[in-house]
């Protein structure tokens, strides 16, 4: 059996993408979901570990059952009923002066979660997870080409919206 | 906002509470330097030296199950008892253990193995016998070699025939010590 047939105990892959994985949900869902996701995701992932035919690409794996979760998160957000008297998100973005440390990446995420979903989770596996294209069209049940063009797309909105904001705060 | 190392904590703990923690590990220091512990649901599974632990890991995940996560927790009563014995508070450990790393032959060696009582000695030879194969003295000394469970399957407590110390897989100062703590030896 080659080494990396072999199945590490499972701590390694907790140990080595941890990091990864966090940063993905992160993006994905928001800063403030991320956490539970990100208990669930290694919680699937632990549970059918014995079952993997190999060790390879752990990382791509765990990204892969990442990413069902935020789909699944997604869902069940956009079935709950939004409360009437939430008030309009331009009214409460924050000022040029707070626009920095935290209330900048709130903006961020913002403008990340704004994105098509196809879009959002194509940059947060190959940005944030730090997948190649190849992983990222394979955690997308898509082609490599279709994984590029996405990312293409996304980074192209995003420096779009960006420069609104900017312009909005000028 | 929890810390990375909280949430990789707080999944060996929703494991633990799945069903799904096949392996749980810890490491803790000892006067014999620093120990790994593991423990299944069935009981303590593996004491390891320092000197064995790096591939000791690999080896539960591949003999029992990949589900090997770090859990200090789940091996606190062990923890326990090792401090109160390496304290000489403590002659005979009561915790549950888990044989599988052994079979055969060599479990029936540390099972005999396990019945010596503190304090005292025994032979190759004897617990050869105590397993069924009197003349197997030698594969008795492998399977103490092998034992998975040192210091609490006491095989620091098999000498020779002539009362020479014989061989540790930790290293022959450990076995020495252990007894010394033990009153076995004179030091």
């Amino acid at each position: 059996m080659a080494a990396t047939d072999r199945l590490p105990p499972f701590q390694e892959l907790l140990d080595s993408h941890a990091e990864a994985v966090l940063r993905f949900l992160r993006s994905a869902v928001g800063p403030g979901d991320a956490d539970d996701c990100f208990q669930e995701t290694f919680i699937s992932a632990l549970r059918a570990y014995p079952r993997l035919e190999h060790g390879r690409e752990l990382r791509a794996w765990l990204l892969t059952i990442a990413r069902r979760k935020a789909l699944d998160h997604h869902r069940a957000s956009a079935r709950r009923p939004r409360p009437v008297a939430e008030p309009d998100a331009t009214e409460t973005a924050p000022g040029p002066a707070e626009l920095n440390g935290s209330a900048a990446a709130a903006a961020i995420w913002g403008l990340v979660a704004a994105l098509p979903e196809g879009q959002r989770a194509a940059l947060a596996l190959r940005y944030a997870g730090g997948l190649r294209y190849r992983e990222v069209a394979e955690a997308l049940g898509c082609s490599e080409e279709a994984a590029r063009r996405r990312v293409h797309d996304g980074l192209r909105a995003l420096r779009r919206r960006s420069s609104e904001l900017e312009e909005q705060y000028r | 906002m929890k810390t990375i190392e909280e949430l990789k904590s707080d999944v060996a703990v929703a494991a633990d509470a799945d069903g799904l923690l096949d392996v749980a590990y810890a490491r803790c220091d000892s006067p014999l330097g620093e120990l790994l512990l593991a423990a299944t649901p069935r009981g303590l599974v593996k004491v390891g030296f320092a000197s064995e632990a790096a591939g000791a890991l690999d080896q539960l995940a591949d003999r029992l199950s990949p589900r090997v996560l770090f859990s200090p927790a789940r091996l606190d009563p062990v923890r326990r008892e090792l401090d109160e014995y390496f304290a000489g508070r403590r002659h005979e450990f009561d915790l549950d253990l888990d044989w599988r790393l052994s079979s055969g032959f060599r479990r029936r060696v540390l099972r005999a193995t396990a019945r010596i009582p503190y304090g005292e000695t025994s032979t190759y030879t004897r617990m050869a016998s105590a397993a069924g194969s009197p003349r197997a003295h030698r594969a008795a000394g492998t399977a103490l070699g092998a034992n998975p469970l040192p210091i609490v399957v006491p095989c620091h407590r098999v000498l020779r025939s002539g009362g020479a110390l014989g061989g540790y897989t930790g290293g022959l100062e450990k076995k020495q010590s252990l007894l010394e703590l033990e009153g076995a030896l004179s030091s």
